[in-house]
């Protein structure tokens, strides 16, 4: 499946992030902020970009998927459900006792999650594992690895960028969803990650920055990341927390909170609206 | 028990470089201590399957995580020190909560490494990685009982956590023995007192075992090995069979093997339990030998804890 129509692929967008709705909703637990922030990137990733397969979810030479921010899984179990891999069913089951749709996500309960992740900082490590053994194999299959940029406080991320500038991991594409917020509020105030651009590039990284919720951008950023040969590539993907819920937008306090009956109507009517405008 | 004595860390090299032959789904992984881990025997060989991440074992442990999902068997060396301790999250989380097939081979454990002190002495390593599910933990007495072991670990999949010494040991086994995960070696027949000991105490005990011996004073000896899962049965069997269970270990009494043995007969068959080890303190430099007697964990040691 490959889909190239930027208005198509807007409107996957905005099925994720209802999908992100009502999970939180429904489990009254979960992550909405920076779940709506990676919607646009998910979606550019598994219906335009991986070579994946939802009859076939451990096909060996599938590009592969690593959610480091793990508390996002919401973003990812709604792509899954949009990309075939789930029933949309299962994700009532989102943080429930009896479900398999865990808090983060787990690879040993869900087909299509390609490694358990939620303690932040480790995935681009396990990434490159992966993008080494498709190296040391020639399977050719790429590896992408979603991190927030808070999530990029954490000294493993580094170490994982010089392993992976060390081996010339041009089979991985790092993406960082860069909203600007953290839990404790901005990330400028928290820890400032001035010079972005510049701590990537001195680490060995072809850096992009692209607007994350422009379908095309994204679309041509993984594009020059695939042709980029010798060196990893890192996209930064400017992003917005909460996007698509106007009261959600940029707002610290939506990072880790579920709405209640009167927000969860506003949010999906706002986001249906979305979808008539798509 | 031979003269020859050797390491259990250069064994675990040379039983790497072996299987490496026939097994082409294993990889090596180092945090730039290869010549100290001995893994660098396997990277001479197979130098495209060899991977120096660097002085980076958080990173070292997840990108192992990540060669574990496609298929191959890592293998990941560092001190146990930096191993078990400073990648304690991404052995919890990226490796054991996902049931990883990665082999964290970690050396140098104990006051047994010597002049390094303190910060390198790792003694609290058995608690931390037993308490993970899904995780084996070892730790191997002699060069045959090491080289029996790498390979059996390759077979079975899951994490597995092997201990392995930086002090040369002697030989204990013939290549006729046999092993067992899960199962302990029984050495003596003696019924005055069982020494349950593990990696480099094992052969402690037996010099004390033999020297009391001469005395009229007959002990056995438990090679306690496979601490998860643990022989449950020799150890009742023993405390059944013997005046004195006394444990013997280079590592904190509380949490590793002495621990292990109490919640196995306190829940099976209470008696008394005699636990040698560190107590509730830090190691500092020496040689290896005036350690383990300062320590009170060599042979003299428990010779005297016999004689009390």
């Amino acid at each position: 499946m490959k889909i190239e129509n930027p208005e198509e692929l807007k409107k996957i967008a905005n099925k994720i992030r209802i999908h992100i709705i009502d999970q939180v909703y429904e489990a009254q637990s979960g992550h909405p902020g920076g779940s709506l922030s990676c919607a646009d990137i998910m979606t550019v990733l598994y219906f335009n970009q991986m070579n994946i397969h939802e009859k076939e979810p451990e096909a060996p030479l599938r590009d592969r998927f690593v959610l480091s921010k793990g508390h996002c899984s919401p973003a990812l179990y709604g792509t899954l459900v949009e990309r075939g891999f789930l029933e949309e069913e299962q994700l009532k089951t989102f943080r429930k006792i009896d479900g398999n749709l865990q808090g983060h996500p787990d690879k040993n309960k869900v087909p299509g999650v390609d490694m358990t992740t939620g303690s932040l900082g480790q995935g681009l490590s396990v990434a490159n594992g992966m993008a080494l053994n498709s190296k040391l194999e020639h399977d050719g299959y790429r590896v992408y690895c979603l991190l927030g940029d808070g999530e990029i406080e954490e000294g493993q991320v580094w170490e994982a960028a010089m392993t992976a500038h060390k081996y010339k991991l041009d089979n991985l594409c790092a993406i960082v969803d860069y909203n600007h917020l953290q839990i404790d509020g901005s990330i400028e105030t928290v820890k400032a990650l001035d010079n972005l651009e510049g701590k990537w590039k001195s680490f060995g990284f072809h850096v992009l920055t692209v607007d994350g919720h422009d379908i095309q951008s994204l679309i041509d950023a993984f594009t020059t990341a695939k042709l980029t040969k010798e060196k990893p590539t890192v996209i930064i993907a400017k992003t917005v927390k909460g996007k698509g819920v106007s009261f959600m937008e940029n707002k610290a306090g939506w990072h880790g909170k579920a709405p209640n009956k009167e927000e969860y109507e506003k949010a999906i009517k706002e986001l249906e609206g979305g979808m008539e405008k798509c | 028990m031979l003269e020859k004595k050797i390491a259990t860390r250069q064994s675990y090299g040379e039983a790497l470089a072996s299987l490496g032959e026939k097994r082409k789904d294993i990889v090596v992984l180092d945090a730039d201590l290869s010549s100290a881990t001995k893994t660098n025997l396997f990277a001479e060989k197979f130098p495209e399957r060899f991977f120096d991440i660097g002085i980076a074992e958080q990173d070292m442990l997840g990108t192992a995580a990540g060669f574990a999902t496609c298929g191959k068997i890592p293998f990941a060396s560092t001190f146990a020190v930096f191993a078990a301790g400073r990648a304690y999250d991404q052995i919890r989380n990226s490796i054991c909560y996902p049931n990883l097939n990665v082999k964290i081979c970690a050396t140098h454990y104990g006051v047994n490494i010597g002049e390094d002190g303190a910060t390198h002495q790792m003694l609290e390593d058995i608690g931390m990685m037993r308490a993970l599910p899904n995780m084996t933990v070892l730790c191997p007495s002699d060069d045959t009982q090491t080289k029996w072991m790498i390979e059996e670990i390759c077979n079975r999949k899951g994490p597995a956590y092997v201990r392995l010494a930086r002090m040369e040991t002697p030989v204990i086994y013939d290549t006729n023995q046999t092993f067992q995960i899960g199962k302990a070696v029984q050495i003596g027949e003696g019924t005055d007192a069982t020494i349950i000991a593990t990696g480099v105490t094992v052969a402690e005990a037996i010099k004390a075992k033999e020297q009391l011996a001469k005395e009229g004073i007959l002990v056995r000896v438990l090679d306690m090995y496979s601490l998860k899962p643990v022989d449950k049965e020799a150890i009742i069997r023993c405390a059944k069979e013997t005046k004195r269970i006394i444990t013997v270990e280079d590592h904190q009494i509380a949490g590793g093997l002495g621990s292990i043995v109490c919640e196995v007969l306190a829940e099976e068959y209470p008696c008394k339990v005699e636990r040698m080890g560190i107590n509730d303190c830090f190691g500092k430099s020496g040689k290896p030998e005036e350690l383990m007697h300062a320590f009170g964990i060599d042979a003299e040691a428990i010779y005297q804890k016999i004689k009390e």
